[in-house]
């Protein structure tokens, strides 16, 4: 079943690193804040859907940012929207990470060239952690996105300072 | 049995001043609240001002424009006609069949271009294929504003069945560029027919468990009945369309009434509403419509299977796409209403002005008028029963 | 009624507030008196025999030789008729009447016509930008328009 469900026969006491143990209680629960642009946001309330589940890697819909690690940025940025963004990165509380889904807020996206109102990346406001490519991407391409930042965050260090 | 009100409701405001028991006057005032952009039920990020006196609302500002992406001035540095399909696919990105057909219909219009009859039911089979996964999706989250989680669940169920079947066809889950000027892009794969057969069959009965799940449900009815009454004649007046507009008791529908394609070779009704819950127009209404459309579009795509022709997918139309001088306004039925697209060529390859007349834009209008007088959460009611769109309300 | 018919009963209701009349084009139109709009389009949707509640579209042009457009798409849901009305005006001066008072659902179109091409409706009752934000500068659909450098601190080309 679990990681630790009947695995040990004589001993009960466990040993790990701290970070090790902080790591993985932080990835095994990343909280979402529900914050759907565009259309990636349709491919990502599927991915919350019972066809491909993002719940069972322990990523729950939180409406606040508040109560949120991490921020799915899904769908096209405009000038507009930038500075709500950026307030809502603020307001998030510390350890938080930023997936950029799609096209949109990975560069721009279709919109490039001519867009005069689109920023070209949410990069341009907030630092991003993970680029999941794609327009829109698929439900599976998101949770692969997911999963990279899990490892990301197995590798992190308490001691060590994060790079902003 | 479900008991329904007979008074549509409108809150009392407090007076301006209370008067204590100790004869002291209090005088009171006037919350200005936001909600949004980043809010789970504004559908999208579309940001309401709220003035509210204690939690009945006074009056509502929508403010747009936080998914302006310059769809118009794109199309004006397209090289070619079909360039700009891919960006038609993105207004409104849960009905992008529907966009892509209304667009493409305004150029064949345009150049007077005659399509292959295959295409024509071919058109027809997607475009309410879409139709029902629009609906399922706004029934969906009508119902998780409401508080009822399992049908938003059920609901994206049923969808991911017609996206397996869009797939199959044009590779793509939600934005397919399928229908191009002049034709569509690929063929019907093997297999299509037998598969929509199926979906059919299979989502007849879905249906009706989620009438009985939902729409009929206590909790939900008490919700909507009577909630944003839409009268007829305001209706029109504010140029409402689609669902809104046959919700409030007007039997009119673009594709009986300003016919496209091949609908006049089916038998599929309009559905309108007629007040079952409480009063004629009011959001129970608005949603009732699009679970009974749903159904209509079955038939159509049932009927339209079975009549499907053979032949190719393409008109024989040049690759550089050059109409003469002059414009066009042609509108079609999208799952949110009238969809137009106003199109003026100037002679040359590149479009010199597209503009399109987006249903959700207009109908968002009408918000002020109908939640005047009611409270807070009645308000996130009217917003889920517009079903709105922001990326086709800012374009 | 036929579009022959709607132009005649409208040049004889309000002369010379019709500037023009094409009959020809596959969807034809009519060419109104920038300033006297209100007017036609009331009688428009009051005329017994016309009855155009509804008014489906309102477009704004900008033509490349100094004038801008309004165009004015009109459906009766009574007697199932279309008319396209036109109104121009110039960059120097562009200011068309408004008909928010006639038909509701011209309104957010009349902001739009003014947030993205700098077309002015007189006695529009809350004309201010809707797409755009509000401290934005110039009009992005004329075609003189260059994109700015950036906006508030975000560069804004590629």
């Amino acid at each position: 079943m679990g990681l630790l469900d009947q695995r040990f026969e004589k001993s009960n006491v466990l040993v790990t690193s701290l970070e090790g143990l902080l790591n993985w209680a932080r990835l095994s629960s990343l909280w979402q804040m529900q914050f759907g642009l565009a259309c990636c946001a349709i491919e990502m309330m599927a991915a919350s859907a019972s066809n491909f589940d993002i719940m069972r890697f322990g990523v729950i819909p939180r409406a606040t940012p508040r109560q949120a690690d991490v921020m799915i940025v899904s769908g096209t940025v405009t000038l507009k929207m930038a500075s709500r963004i950026k307030r809502l990165y603020d307001q998030m509380a510390e350890p938080r990470y930023v997936i950029s889904m799609g096209s949109c807020s990975n560069c721009g996206g279709p919109y490039w060239e001519h867009g005069y109102h689109v920023l070209k990346g949410v990069d341009r406001v907030i630092p991003v952690d993970v680029y999941v490519p794609g327009c829109p991407p698929r439900p599976e391409a998101l949770l692969e996105g997911i999963m990279k930042l899990q490892e990301k965050v197995r590798k992190e260090s308490v001691v060590k300072k994060k790079s902003a | 049995m479900i008991e329904t009100r007979t008074l549509p409701t409108r809150y009392v405001t407090h007076p301006g001043e209370i008067k204590t028991s100790s004869g002291k006057t209090l005088r009171t005032d006037e919350m200005i609240i936001n909600m949004g952009p980043q809010h789970p039920s504004t559908h999208g990020v579309l940001r309401l001002e709220v003035v509210l006196d204690g939690e009945i609302v006074v009056d509502v500002i929508p403010h747009i424009g936080y998914l302006h992406r310059c769809f118009e001035k794109h199309a004006e540095h397209m090289t070619n006609y079909q360039q700009v399909i891919p960006y038609c696919d993105r207004m409104d990105y849960l009905a992008s069949m529907n966009n892509d057909w209304g667009y493409a219909l305004a150029i064949e219009r345009l150049m007077k271009i005659e399509v292959p009859p295959r295409v024509e039911y071919i058109r027809v089979i997607m475009a309410e294929l879409q139709r029902i996964a629009s609906h399922l999706i706004a029934i969906g989250t009508y119902g998780i504003d409401m508080g009822a989680f399992t049908p938003f669940l059920w609901c994206f169920r049923d969808r991911e069945r017609i996206l397996d079947l869009f797939e199959m066809t044009c590779g793509a889950r939600l934005l397919y560029n399928y229908i191009w000027v002049g034709g569509l892009s690929h063929d019907l794969p093997t297999g299509f027919v037998e598969k929509a057969k199926a979906f059919c069959a299979y989502f007849k009965p879905n249906i009706k468990e989620l009438n009985d799940v939902l729409s009929y449900n206590e909790i939900f009815v008490k919700r909507t009945a009577n909630v944003g009454v839409l009268p007829a004649d305001v209706a029109i007046n504010y140029a409402c369309s689609g669902p809104m507009l046959r919700a409030s008791g007007v039997n009119f529908d673009l594709r009986r009434d300003d016919p496209y394609g091949v609908y006049d070779k089916f038998e599929w009704e309009v559905v309108v509403g007629k007040g079952e819950m409480g009063t004629v127009g009011d959001c129970w209404d608005r949603y009732m419509v699009r679970v009974r459309e749903m159904e209509q579009s079955v038939r159509i795509i049932e009927q339209a299977l079975a009549q499907l022709p053979e032949g190719n997918v393409q008109a024989a139309i040049p690759k550089r796409i050059r109409p003469d001088a002059g414009e066009i306004y042609v509108r079609t039925e999208s799952p949110r209403g009238e969809l137009g697209f106003y199109v003026v060529s100037d002679g040359s390859g590149t479009p010199y002005r597209i503009k399109a007349r987006s249903p959700a834009f207009v109908n968002l209008s009408v918000l002020p008028e109908i939640s005047r007088g009611c409270m807070l959460a009645d308000l996130v009611a009217i917003v889920g029963s517009i079903d709105i769109v922001l990326g086709e309300v800012d374009r | 009624m036929t579009t022959e018919e709607i132009v005649q009963l409208l040049q004889s209701r309000c002369g010379n507030a019709i500037v023009e009349a094409k009959l020809e084009v596959p969807q034809p139109f009519v060419v109104v008196d920038s300033r006297r709009m209100r007017e036609v389009a009331f009688v428009l949707r009051d005329e017994e025999a016309l009855q155009f509640d509804y008014c489906s579209c309102v477009s704004g042009v900008d033509y490349n030789d100094g004038r801008l457009g309004a165009i004015y798409h009109l459906y009766s849901t009574i007697h199932r008729h279309k008319i396209v009305l036109k109104a121009f005006c110039t960059k120097e001066n562009p200011h068309i009447q408004s008909v928010t008072a006639v038909w509701g659902g011209a309104n957010w179109h009349e902001r739009e016509a003014y947030d993205l091409l700098g077309i002015i409706f007189d006695a529009h009752p809350d004309l201010r930008r809707i797409l755009l934000p509000y401290d934005w500068e110039g009009y992005p659909l004329r075609k003189d328009y260059k994109v700015p450098e950036f906006y508030n601190g975000m560069k804004v080309p590629y």
